[in-house]
């Protein structure tokens, strides 16, 4: 028995049916092509869910005023105003804390020349870049003195800066807030957008003194938006929480039983179900995909059946002429598994061509990892023999005389 | 040729001695009756013998054939085909002893469909491990002999009974087989093709030894033989020499 005139011959009863081969290829190269854009769209969703921790800053936590079936996580409900700046310095004192950055926020109208421009504007500490692990793009953060002396400089998040000032440095430069001049001291690296899907870099970062007194205003003073605090340790953030827990209780002077008028979120955590998320989701998305290959498979194994049906009697032909069972059964295996891999190749480029689309007109990272493809090649092979091989045993087992008979 | 392990008998090719073969069916209540089509044949080919194998339509020949051929089996008695007890052949054995010992030519020529001749004649040489290009180097000098050469890239759809007898013919010589099977082989072909190739068969006997058993039903298609045997309703009841 010679494999490559066995191969000519699975390759030339492919060539004598183009469109039957076409028809039961295209089944596979839906189902490959299917599992190739969905593990890559998954594997997007996670190196950019990822990307986003990791921009996060690390060990940190978030402490927002109310409680938290009251004021749960969002920002939007900003009528409790129980926590205070000193909350925030007194929690930078704790033994397991590192710092603190204390935030408070508001929308205000800026301008530039003849450029108006309505955006969030942050007012926060010197620590707060550092903490957020916010970088910067060009010049400097404002420091620690000019918050003790509210003094009127700006640091611009990237699109804020576009919007406003186009193509001119920024820097330097005197922006209006409100109406009231501020020296741009630097512009933000590009963060892009948070687990909420909120644009990070639409927004202007101010000393927290210079808004509380003429920016955001207060009839509440000294009240926060929320709070960061980094933890000194990854592996105390458990110790540190009730740590935060117990200050602020005390601070707040909280009875015994009673119900806290703060929350505490560990981001880490936030970030590690966010994370599972998109796990699951890569794992949803992929079962799928498999669906249709699977689906193809069974179109495989319908076809190969069909064909073996109608070619009984050339089968009978060649086992008259002396192919053994084993010639036979090669063939009729290397037909369904050439199907599966040269319709695997061509999913696998329809594939890798949809997430390029994807990724260019819905604007989502999408990753494409050797692993994938060889994923995907490994699977149309394997269905390729998985349902290939009952046909192909099926035409082997004929006895020859009977097979010749067949009309 | 064989290397025959044990030597049966003498120069035999073909001995079959009590040998019986029956169908089982079902009728149309489901029971399974059982039809016997052939009855104790006993019966010894020599080489380079040319046999005719007679008889009326249903009489059994075709089911001898294809047991000769090693295409079925026996349901009792004993087919020795050149020293070897069939009966204990593997089915990768009796493949191969077609493959190389025997050649098979049908009525309706059994060739492969949208497949050139020349890749029909060279195809058994592929199951026996030879390379393509060497297979077809062979194909196309058998197809030289048989006057084919021209119609070397036709497939069998576009030529005429005749050529694609010829064709089989071809096939079921690429591999030198000592042995030849037709049956029926001139069935569909008209007076003047047949006796074409009732002389290449002939010639294939008498010049290179090749032993020829042929079935027909035509007594001038059988005459060319030396030996006829006529089978009635699974019983030889005729074995003799041919002398005219
Ligand atoms: N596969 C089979 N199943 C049942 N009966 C069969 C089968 N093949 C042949 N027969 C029967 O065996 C008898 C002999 O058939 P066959 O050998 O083809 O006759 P011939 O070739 O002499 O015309 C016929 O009656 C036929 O119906
Ligand atoms: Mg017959």
């Amino acid at each position: 028995m010679n494999l490559l005139a066995i191969f000519g011959e699975a390759l030339r009863a492919l060539r004598q049916n183009r469109l039957r081969t076409g028809l039961t290829m295209l089944g596979m190269i839906i189902g490959v092509a299917a599992v190739v854009l969905m593990l890559s769209i998954g594997q997007g969703a996670r190196t950019k869910i990822n990307e986003t921790i990791a921009a996060m800053g690390s060990n940190l936590f978030i402490v927002v005023p109310g409680a938290t079936s009251s004021g749960g996580f969002s920002f939007g409900s900003g009528s409790v105003r129980t926590l205070t700046i000193n909350d925030a310095y007194a929690i930078a004192e704790l033994p397991s804390i590192k710092t603190t950055a204390p935030v408070v926020t508001g929308t205000a109208q800026l301008s530039y020349a003849a450029k108006n421009w309505s955006t969030i504007v942050t007012g926060t500490t010197a620590n707060y870049f550092d903490v957020s692990n916010w970088k910067m793009e060009a010049g400097t953060t404002f420091t620690e003195s000019e918050v003790r002396s509210a003094a009127r400089v700006v640091v611009l998040g990237s699109v804020t800066a576009k919007n406003l000032l186009g193509d001119e440095d920024p820097i330097g430069k005197t922006i209006r807030i409100t109406n009231r001049p501020f020296q741009v001291v630097g512009v933000l690296m590009a963060k892009g957008q948070s687990l909420t899907g909120r644009d990070q870099d639409d927004t202007v970062v101010i000393p927290i003194t210079t808004s509380e007194r003429q920016i955001t205003g207060s009839q509440f003073p000294g009240s926060i938006r929320y709070m960061l605090v980094q933890g000194k340790s990854a592996t105390e953030m458990d110790i540190a929480e009730i740590e935060i827990i117990q200050l602020l209780r005390q601070r707040h002077r909280i009875a015994q039983g009673k119900e806290n008028d703060f929350t505490v979120r560990n981001l880490t955590a936030v970030a590690d179900v966010a994370t599972d998320a998109a796990k699951v989701m890569s794992i949803v998305l992929g079962a799928i995909a498999s669906v249709s290959l699977l689906v193809g498979g069974i179109g495989i194994m319908n076809i190969m059946l069909v064909s073996v049906t109608e070619r009984t009697r050339e089968i009978g032909i060649r086992m008259a002429i002396g192919a053994n069972q084993r010639a036979i059964l090669t063939q009729f295996l290397l037909e369904a598994m050439m199907i599966c891999i040269m319709g695997g190749l061509i999913g696998l480029l329809l594939g890798i061509g949809g997430a390029w689309l994807v990724s260019q007109f819905a604007d989502m990272l999408i990753v494409i990892t050797l692993g994938m493809v060889a994923l995907a090649f490994l699977f149309a092979s394997a269905v390729g023999i998985f349902f290939g091989f009952y046909p192909a045993r099926k035409a082997a087992s004929l006895k020859p005389v009977d097979a010749l008979r067949y009309e | 040729m064989f290397s025959p392990e044990i030597n049966h008998s003498g120069n035999s090719l073909i001995q079959i001695s009590n040998l019986s073969k029956s169908y089982s069916l079902q009728d149309a209540n489901g029971k399974t009756i059982t039809n016997q089509v052939l009855f104790n044949i006993n019966l010894t080919i020599n080489q380079g013998e040319f046999v005719a194998i007679m008889g009326h339509s249903g009489s059994g020949k075709s089911t001898l054939m294809n047991i000769l051929g090693c295409l079925d089996i026996p349901t009792s008695g004993s087919y020795w085909l050149a020293g070897k007890n069939v009966a204990t052949l593997s089915s990768n054995e009796l493949a191969r002893i077609r493959n190389q010992h025997i050649g098979f030519v049908f009525q309706g020529f059994n060739l492969l469909k949208r497949m050139s001749a020349l890749d029909n004649v060279a195809t058994p040489l592929l199951y026996a491990g030879i390379s393509r290009t060497q297979s077809r180097r062979r194909a196309l000098e058998l197809l030289r002999r048989t006057g084919l050469e021209n119609f070397a890239m036709h497939q069998p759809n576009q030529l005429s009974g005749g050529q694609q007898q010829r064709v089989a013919i071809s096939r079921a010589l690429i591999n030198q087989p000592p042995l030849i099977l037709a049956d029926e082989p001139t069935g569909n072909l008209d007076s003047q093709t047949s006796n074409e190739i009732m002389l290449l068969f002939q010639q294939l006997n008498r010049d290179q030894g090749i032993t020829i058993v042929l079935v027909t039903h035509e007594d001038d298609i059988a005459a060319y033989a030396g030996r006829l045997i006529r089978l009635k309703d699974g019983h030889i009841i005729v074995d003799k020499n041919n002398t005219n």
